[in-house]
Formats: C-alpha cells, structure tokens, sequence
C-alpha cells in the first residue's frame, strides 16, 4: 500500500499532492504551502531524465512559447531567460539548460492568478540550447532557443 | 620580381581585410541581454542599503552624514552628484564622490581615512564596502537629472585639462594611454566591446552609469575602481584612492559627457 | 539574517507586473577557493501571493544566478493589493517581503 501511495504522488506531481493534502484538511487557507522540491528532476543529469522527472513524457514543438534571451551570453553565470507562454490554461513552465551538469535550471508552477510568463536568470556552462517545457491542459509544449556561452558560469 | 608582387598581393589584401572586418559580435548581438539586465539590476539593492549608512549615525563622532556639503548645501542631495567633480573650498581641492565622501566620513564622523581607503574596494561576492553603497546612494540622488560638470573654479578647469593631458598620454612599458583602447569606435579586448570616449555619446555613457553593478563581481563598483582597473590593464602602477590622477580624468569625462541623464547604479558584465 | 528584496509591482491594464531582486549567493556547490570548495547554498522555493492567495510557486536549482531575479506578471490586480513573496533556501533560511501594487504611468 505504501509503495502504491508513494507512486501516486510521484506520478501526480506537485500539484496533484497539493490536492491530496488539501483534501485532508491540512492545508491551511492563505498559507505559503510550497510544493515539494522535485529532487529527482533537479538530480537528472540528462535531460530525458530531467524530462521524465517532470512528467513529460512526450513534448509537443510549440510556437507559442517565446523564449527572450539573448543570442551571445555576455557572462554566462547571469543569463537573462523569459518565457512566455500563450497557451491557455498554463499550468507551469520549466527551464532547462541542456548542457548544463544538471539541466533543469528552474520550474515554475502557475497558479489561477498568475500569467504564463516568467523571467530570471541562469547560469550556463557553456553554449547550449534553453528549452522551455511548459505544461498546460495536462498536456506538455516545447520550444527551444539557443544561447552562446563564452564565458561560463558554473563555477 | 613576379614573386614579390604576389606576396606584396598577399600582404595588401591581408591588411585590407583587417581593415575592413567586421567585430565578431555586433552592438545588436548584446543589447537583447544587456536590456534585460539593466532593467533589473541588483544594484538597487545598495542603494537601500547606502540610504541606511547615510543617514546612521556612525564613526567616533556618531553623527550621520546629512551634514556632509556636497556642494549644494549640507546634506541637499537631489543634482549635487550630477555636477560632480566639482571644486570644494573646505578641502581647497577638486573632489569626486568618492574622495569627498572620504572627506565627510573623516571631518564629520572621525573615521581615518587610511583604513576607509584600505576598505572601499569591496572584494567580489561579499557585501560590499560602505563607500560603494554610499557612493551609490548619493548618486542616485540624482537619477532622472542632466550631468552638469561646470568649469567655474580656475582648479576645476585645471583638472579637465590635466585629464584631458592623461588621457592622451601614453604611458609606461606597454605605451598605453586611455585613448588606445578608449579613443575609437568598435574597438574590444577579447569580447569585451570598449566605450568610444572621444565622441559625446561614450563619455555620456561614462558620466551617468557609475557607480555600476559589475556582474561578474556580485558587487557595486565606483568610477575610483574602474581607474584603477584600466591603470592595471596598462600595467601602470596602483592608483591611490581619491588620488588627483583619478579626480583630473573624470572631471575630463564627466564634463565631456554633460548633459547625459544620470541612471545609477549602472549594469557591468 | 537574510537580506531584504526589492519588489516593484506595477499595474498594467489589470494585470500586475512584479518584479523581484534578492540577494542570495546561490552557490552551486562546485566553486574553489582558498579555504576549500564553498558549500551548496540556494534558494529552492519561492512563492508570490497576491493578497494572501498562491499565484506563483517557483522551484529553483542552484543554477539560478547569485543575486537573483525574479519577474512575474499577476492577473486580476488593482492597485493597493498586496503582493507577498517569499523564499526559502537548502539550509532552511527564509524571507518575506511585501509591497502594494502600484499605479501603472
């Protein structure tokens, strides 16, 4: 039963564990209740591992997901990154680093409130392509751009 | 002969090739980052934190620096960073923020100025030193207003001219002057693109970004840390901080960029 | 003692535009220096409410620059609502910070 419950909870993600614990009343209205870090995806050194970890299982190209970043990194420990995602009901946005040690920079889970945008920045090793992996309807959409890296930033 | 025309041929079109060569990265290629950056700069996270040890009481003395005349009045700030360096008849010398702010902090508030110069150059990823926050905050001061360096007093005109002298000089070793690197267009080190300071528009830039974020740092750097940077880079000897030297080159630049619109901290690789 | 953000959130339409700078030294783990390789220390989870309710829960890795940013873009705002955020990082440090939304020009 144990091992059933804890594949439920992967398999649902941080939202759907979120439900889970809501529905048994501990989640407290108004609270900051941040969902689990996902250890497994942030770990992936591939980025079919980081993929899988996030629970895309297949990715559909999209040209509705605008990546803003720029073509040649100036410093690339502080890479500016943007997504922006035109897809309604857009659930979250991911951001990947393929080359990096550990692809997966960053996700972002959007709630009723939020617009499907967000902007940071990251560090990248080297050049590489910044793909975004927003899910939206349950479903998961892709779009990639690349970034040159002269100087690297990981270390 | 035919042998040597053709290598004559060779060295001809090698040097107009030079000549004519694009630089590897385009102005274009940068500005979609450099955007992103210097709308959001971290930097403005010292200009709080400048504000804070500005109006603290602090040093021996415990008295806070609204007394400090930055030669609009003690302690009235709006505009006095943009007419800056400017000729201060208390100290009898032209001073720029830095080195005034040095002034203030050993006068007023009983600080020694060996150990305030000794510490104002923070070290990269740390917290960053008082003067680079307080040289930040006093110059945001200014934000939104035109540099306006004038050369009224007889030592003000003689720092302009005596920076305008040091930027044209060539110096030491490596023959460097300010101009080599700083004195045409297009020109970079590696992949780092050089402001082009002899015309208006790259000594405005110079005059309304400093004090600046230097990414590559995590800290806030002054004008006195660039100076002294570039006179590494010509592999001249240290500056002193607040030194003439470095007071005479940017009463140079500033006045030549007046009139550009002050917008600190600026954003650095 | 964590330090303050800076949090702009201006109205545009009816949508607020939050933008966020922390100060963090988001160290990956991997860097040298003299004393030794600096330990893994970043923020992983920050959350933006808007008067009270989720609208944004980031997870981050330590590839997130130091001194980060974050922007996002908040629906159905008007000005004066409270714009809350909050991180936490791997060694349990947390900080909050709020700010009302602002008119837009």
């Amino acid at each position: 039963m144990k091992q059933l419950r804890r594949n439920f909870l992967k398999l649902s993600g941080g939202a759907g564990a979120m439900a889970a614990v809501a529905a048994a009343g501990l989640l407290k209205a108004g609270s900051a209740w941040a969902a689990p870090w996902n250890k497994g995806a942030f770990e992936s050194k591939a980025v079919a591992d980081a993929q899988k970890n996030l629970g895309a299982t297949s990715l559909i190209e999209s040209k509705d997901i605008i990546i803003t970043a720029p073509d040649i990194a100036e410093n690339g420990a502080t890479v500016p990154v943007a997504v922006t995602s035109k897809i309604p009901n857009t659930q979250s946005i991911s951001i990947i680093a393929e080359n990096n040690p550990f692809p997966l920079a960053a996700t972002f889970e959007i709630m009723a409130g939020g617009e499907g945008y967000v902007s940071t920045r990251i560090k990248m090793g080297k050049t590489s392509d910044v793909r975004a992996i927003v899910k939206a309807d349950g479903k998961f959409y892709t779009a990639t751009k690349e970034v040159k890296v002269t100087v690297g930033g990981c270390g | 002969m035919k042998k040597m025309r053709g290598i004559g041929l060779v060295v001809l079109s090698a040097v107009a090739f030079l000549a004519v060569a694009p630089p590897v990265m385009a102005q274009g290629d940068l500005s979609v980052g450099r955007k992103m950056l210097n709308e959001d700069n971290p930097g403005d996270l010292w200009v709080d934190i400048g504000k804070e040890l500005f109006y603290q009481k602090r040093g021996p003395k415990k008295v806070s620096l609204e007394q400090c005349d930055f030669g609009m009045g003690p302690g009235n700030l709006p505009g006095a960073a943009a007419r800056m360096p400017r000729y201060f008849a208390d100290t009898d010398r032209v001073e720029d923020m830095e080195s005034r702010l040095i002034t203030c902090m050993t006068k007023l508030q009983g600080f020694d100025s060996n150990e305030l110069m000794k510490k104002a150059i923070s070290s990269p990823r740390s917290k960053g030193s008082d003067i680079e926050a307080l040289a930040l905050y006093v110059t945001s001061r200014s934000n939104g207003m035109k540099i306006n360096v004038t050369l009224s007093h007889q030592k003000e005109y003689d720092a302009y001219k005596a920076g305008e002298y040091i930027f044209y000089r060539r110096n030491g070793q490596t023959d460097f002057g300010c101009v080599q690197c700083h004195g045409e267009p297009d020109k970079r080190i590696r992949l780092q693109d050089l402001l082009h300071m002899t015309v208006k528009a790259g000594a405005q830039e110079v005059a309304s970004t400093w004090p600046a974020y230097r990414g590559a740092h995590y800290v806030v750097r002054t004008m006195q840390w660039r100076l002294n940077d570039c006179v590494w880079q010509m592999r001249l000897p240290d500056l002193k901080y607040g030194t003439d030297y470095s007071i005479a080159l940017t009463t140079f630049l500033n006045h030549r960029g007046n009139d550009a619109v002050m917008q600190v901290p600026g954003f650095k690789r | 003692m964590a330090d303050p953000m800076k949090i702009r959130a201006t109205l545009q339409g009816d949508t607020a535009d939050v933008r966020i700078l922390m100060r963090h030294p988001m160290e990956t783990g991997t860097r040298k220096t003299s004393s030794g390789v600096v330990p893994l220390h970043f923020i992983q989870s920050v959350i933006v409410q808007h008067n009270g309710k989720t609208v944004l829960d980031a997870q981050w890795s330590q590839a997130i620059s130091q001194n980060p940013f974050l922007g996002v873009r908040v629906k159905g705002a008007k000005s004066g609502d409270k714009i809350s955020v909050t991180w936490t990082d791997n060694k349990g440090d947390k900080r909050t910070d709020e700010v009302a939304v602002a008119a837009g020009s």
